[in-house]
């Protein structure tokens, strides 16, 4: 880098006998004229940045509408952040933008391809404008390059630590909704299971199942896999475990809604079927249970 | 510190305190095991509802307990397993397979009557 700043600065003087610039000619001076250049040919290249988002079939999760307001307010903050140097305006824009756009589907490919776009579409017209002085487009460029590629850089950044962020929030309200424990009856408690087990949520679900039948003061169990489509091997013995610390507890587990996928998984390990009660589906499971606590459900006409 | 061993009606009731050495463990085993026959009682309850941590000679020596004393012609309940030692227990293997457990004392008493109940 500063290898570099120092031919440019050379060749700088040189050619000031021939080009009429002044002799101290900071980047920064470069920086200004060039965003001079961008804010005088914004429409146009506005519109050349979204026939090539349009062309290489970016953002097709938003409108063409939607692109140009978009890509509006990106290009003006993109300029800004190269005149003023301040990325911390754009990078709060790129998480503003990322807040709004992640929910639509956009993915991180799409929002790094436009910003390289604009990149690019904005070079080009450099190179349009000072193709007669290739020495002034060098400088032009060295100014041009480590701010541009700061700000795709902050942009990008900028995007995943949004996604990422969405993300925790989700497992955070994954988590929480995850577990409920029922009780349905007097001493019987329900745990209707849905979605993924990973181990730390098995864990979870064993310890919240656990403290459960204590306060309640539960004698039956139905743990519900129904929603589980399969397990792996480790949580598969972790819900034998669970069964295992309940009965430790003095209360009964009935597992239901066992998929064949899980079948087989508990089958591979080996359970003790002698230990695990199960029951095709949750009707069958709390019938079950019922007749282990002696409750008999009869409907009205029967009973007369 | 000696645990001691209560008789109500038909069944011995101990209650494991917080911190047993081996030696309190084994003299508790012994005194269960002579006494079951000596009270002509019908079954043993063991309380460990104070203890939050339960090592491998604890629950080895609790299912011994269960199976001399379902040899001396009574049965074993275990009542009071904290649901954190319960899954810790699991975790080691130490699942106290054939033996009768409740969640607490007035669960073990309510499943020993129903039984009695239903034997006499």
């Amino acid at each position: 880098m500063s290898k570099r700043e120092s031919i440019t600065k050379e060749s700088g003087t040189r050619s000031n006998s021939r080009v009429e610039l002044v002799p101290s000619e900071a980047p920064s001076e470069l920086l200004r004229e060039l965003v001079a250049h961008l804010r005088q040919n914004r429409t146009q290249l506005r519109e050349e940045w979204v026939v090539r988002i349009t062309e290489t079939r970016l953002l097709t999760a938003m409108t063409k509408e939607e692109i140009f307001a978009e890509a509006t307010s990106v290009y003006d903050s993109y300029v800004e952040a190269l005149e003023t140097e301040a990325f911390e305006a754009l990078q709060a824009y790129a998480r503003n933008l990322s807040e709004r756009i992640i929910p639509r589907g956009v993915e991180t490919h799409e929002v790094v391809g436009i910003v390289l776009l604009l990149r690019d579409v904005l070079a080009r017209s450099l190179f349009a404008k000072y193709q007669t002085d290739f020495k002034k487009l060098n400088r032009i460029l060295d100014a041009y390059e480590p701010a541009a590629n700061r700000i795709a850089n902050t942009v990008a950044v900028g995007f995943v630590q949004e996604r990422e962020r969405v993300i925790r929030q989700q497992q955070e309200a994954i988590r929480e909704l995850s577990t409920p424990v029922l009780q349905v009856r007097e001493r019987l408690l329900i745990l209707p299971i849905i979605g993924v087990i990973d181990p730390q949520r098995a864990r979870q679900l064993t310890e919240q199942l656990l403290r459960g039948i204590r306060t309640n003061r539960a004698k039956v169990v139905v743990i519900d896999i129904t929603g589980v489509a399969a397990m792996d091997v480790t949580v598969a013995n972790h819900l034998v475990q669970t069964v295992e610390a309940s009965r430790l507890l003095g209360a009964t587990v009935i597992v239901t809604g066992l998929s064949p996928e899980i079948a087989q998984t508990l089958v591979t390990i080996g359970v003790d079927l002698g230990k695990m009660n199960t029951v095709g589906d949750l009707q069958g499971g709390i019938e079950q249970a019922e007749r282990l606590l002696g409750y008999k459900v009869v409907t009205l006409a029967e009973s007369r | 510190m000696e645990v001691p061993i209560l008789k109500q009606g038909e069944v011995l009731i101990a209650t494991f305190q917080a911190a047993l050495s081996d030696a309190d463990l084994n003299h508790l085993r012994m005194g269960l095991v002579r006494q079951v026959v000596k009270f002509r009682s019908r079954a043993v309850i063991v309380d460990v509802t104070a203890m939050d941590v339960m090592d491998s000679f604890a629950s080895r020596t609790l299912r011994e307990i269960a199976h001399m004393i379902r040899l001396r012609g009574a049965e074993t309940v275990i009542v009071g397993i904290q649901p954190e030692v319960a899954f810790a227990m699991v975790q080691l293997g130490l699942t106290l397979e054939g033996v009768a457990t409740a969640l607490d004392l007035e669960e073990g008493l309510a499943y020993l009557n129903e039984k009695f109940k239903t034997t006499n």
